[in-house]
């Protein structure tokens, strides 16, 4: 029998195609659905053409399919607007929600960081993966802190102009407040930044993440260069084009790390490596409740 | 060009955009101590704001002397008739900070964001208008796109609620026939009550020109700093706008005597370099470089090896834009790398 967990993509849009076609790839999670609102949309166009079922009556057009289907984990790839709806309706029905907006209402996972600690406890059936700038920045952030305390973490991520959809342009802010809050609570430091730059060049430049943090002592230079390394290493194994361009750069206690995020190209260009890296760090994030399922480790909410 | 009877609105600079010329360490007594003189000169407007804007106090752009909140504090009090103006730019600052501007007195906020990236101002245009406070539209880096480019992110700034467009030269790379077409095309396609500005920086020694350029083209607001203390090669210098701006008989409320004393006593001591055209300046005009690049790029020489000209005009050739500080130091990396010399 299939140890795949069924799942359910809300939001037709770039990240949602991307993760779609992510999943098809994945030994641990199995797309079933794909939930939109506009029944012209090329995303369930799509999604109908690599043979997912479809809705584009928002996430109330699949509540009668979840227990049918058995679906176990949804994706969010909406905004941080209407997540929190569509998690409480489906959290109702024992799916655990993977959320991909900058809504936060649950515990953040950034996987190389604290993707075990998901597991750990009661089940959460909400887990979010901060925001783009995040998930390339907090690795490196956490690989500083986990060396020794910082005092100040402060990331910068600069993206091509056609990778930020309308959604985080009109909330910039709330990419602001989610990330430096995760540079804090996931990255360790006792005080997080986070700014974002968009660039319009053409061609569209690659992702690329500055990490500063100010250690509160002398930093122990060889620690801290291993942990980065071990870490962008880990990053690695679902990024593969997550690369550290220089640095880390040693200034009194500040230490810098200069990131490219290439993406793999899916869906999304190459150089939108801001969305690739959401996409695999939220599929990643599923496949570990997957396989911790599956080892009885986790125990699903029961159906009967 | 005749402008006689014409009136506009200056705008001094000195104490945001100049703060990128002192590392952001101006201190409260200099601040309060030029601004008063300009109060005093008959100043309207002064903008006083961390140089990156609300929020901008970090390791990638320079933590301040002190934060917006003490420096909007100590200066805002002692205004008799200026009012004080924030900038802000989407993505480093926040409605947080706008709140806390507004709460301090400040009158008129300036949200910033790059020419082509209108669209992320929404929120922080529609909240200062919704607080009824002067909200000005400010398009950077103006010259790497069309004027109609220009015009259609006007227009979005427009509709979330701006009073003030400003056609922003953050490099000094545009000569005065740029500006011109540019403001004109404004002044012709926007509501005729929303006000058109223009921000320039000396790179190519076109401040006043080009300042000439867009009153003659319809703009009723001009930025500029008195000495000319400002990123790059310096903003447009009041001081001197204000004396060609008396010749040709155009209006601006400003006693000129006084204007050159703030000028003189009170910026010029304050400088810890001359706000002048050397090399990596002209550098920043010729190539089209954010201003405040300047001094990161020297800093980058200094520590790595590489010409600052260089590091510079490979930025622009890479079309960065405003924020991309963090470029710098990388970029000065890797072409040290691909040297040798580390």
């Amino acid at each position: 029998m299939s140890k795949k967990l069924k799942a359910v993509i809300i939001g037709p849009g770039n990240i949602g195609t991307d993760l779609l076609m992510k999943m098809k790839r994945s030994d641990w999670i199995e797309p079933v659905w794909m939930v939109g609102i506009d029944p012209d949309s090329e995303g369930l166009k799509r999604a109908r053409e690599m043979g997912i079922k479809t809705s584009s009556e928002g996430v109330d057009g699949i509540l009668e399919h979840v227990v049918k289907d058995d679906i176990r984990v949804a994706f969010d790839a909406t905004s941080a607007y209407v997540h929190a709806e569509n998690s409480r309706k489906l959290n109702e029905l024992g799916v655990i929600m993977v959320d991909l907006t900058p809504a936060a209402i649950g515990p953040f996972c950034v996987p190389p960081v604290n993707l075990k600690e998901q597991v750990e406890g009661e089940l959460k059936m909400n887990v979010n993966m901060v925001t783009c700038g995040g998930q390339a920045t907090i690795p490196m952030v956490a690989a500083v802190s986990r060396v020794q305390p910082v005092e100040y973490g402060e990331i910068v991520a600069t993206v091509s102009s056609k990778s930020v959809g309308p959604g985080t342009r009109q909330n910039i802010d709330e990419f602001t407040r989610t990330t430096s809050g995760a540079v804090e609570k996931v990255g360790g430091a006792k005080k997080g930044k986070a700014i974002i730059v968009i660039n319009p060049a053409e061609p569209p430049l690659m992702m690329r993440d500055t990490i500063h943090c100010l250690t509160e002592d002398e930093p122990d230079q060889a620690a801290i260069t291993q942990s980065i390394h071990d870490m962008v290493a880990e990053v690695q194994k679902y990024v593969p084009g997550y690369k550290l361009v220089n640095g880390p750069v040693f200034d009194g206690r500040k230490v810098s790390v200069f990131m490219e995020v290439e993406g793999l190209g899916d869906f999304l260009p190459k150089y939108a490596g801001n969305l690739d890296i959401m996409t695999a760090a939220g599929l990643r994030t599923a496949e570990m409740f997957a396989e911790e399922a599956a080892a009885g480790n986790i125990t699903l909410p029961a159906r009967g | 060009m005749n402008l006689k009877g014409k009136t506009v609105k200056l705008h001094d600079m000195s104490l945001r955009d100049g703060m990128h010329a002192k590392r952001h360490q101006i201190s409260l007594d200099e601040m309060v101590n030029i601004a008063t003189g300009l109060d005093e000169a008959g100043m309207p407007l002064i903008e006083v704001t961390h140089g990156d804007g609300l929020g901008g106090s970090s390791l990638n752009y320079g933590f301040p002397a002190h934060s917006d909140e003490e420096y909007l504090s100590a200066v805002i009090p002692k205004m008799k008739n200026a009012k004080v103006s924030a900038l802000q730019l989407p993505g480093i600052g926040t409605l947080d900070h706008l709140r806390m501007a507004k709460d301090l007195g400040v009158s008129c906020i300036r949200v910033a964001t790059h020419c082509t990236e209108a669209d992320v101002s929404e929120q922080h245009i529609g909240m200062s208008a919704k607080m009824e406070m002067d909200t000005v539209g400010f398009l950077m880096m103006a010259h790497m796109v069309s004027p109609e480019k220009i015009l259609e992110q006007a227009k979005l700034m427009e509709r979330y609620g701006a009073n003030c467009i400003y056609m922003t030269d953050s490099a000094g790379f545009m000569l005065p026939d740029e500006v011109t077409t540019k403001i004109a095309l404004l002044r012709s396609e926007l509501n005729s009550n929303t006000e058109i500005g223009f921000h320039g920086h000396h790179n190519l020694a076109m401040g006043i020109a080009n300042s000439l350029a867009a009153i003659d083209a319809g703009a009723e607001r001009i930025d500029g700093s008195v000495a000319g203390l400002g990123a790059g090669a310096g903003n447009t210098p009041l001081e001197v706008f204000v004396a060609v701006l008396e010749r040709m008989e155009v209006e601006t409320g400003i006693d000129l005597y006084k204007i050159m004393d703030v000028a003189e006593d009170r910026v010029v001591p304050i400088m810890d370099q001359p706000i002048r055209l050397d090399r990596d300046a002209l550098t920043l005009g010729y190539a089209g470089v954010y201003s405040s690049f300047l001094l990161f790029a020297k800093r980058a020489e200094a520590k790595y090896g590489i010409q600052a000209r260089d590091i510079l005009v490979e930025l622009g050739r890479r079309g960065t834009v405003g924020g991309q500080e963090d470029m710098i130091e990388d970029l000065a990396l890797t072409m040290a790398k691909e040297k040798g010399l580390i």
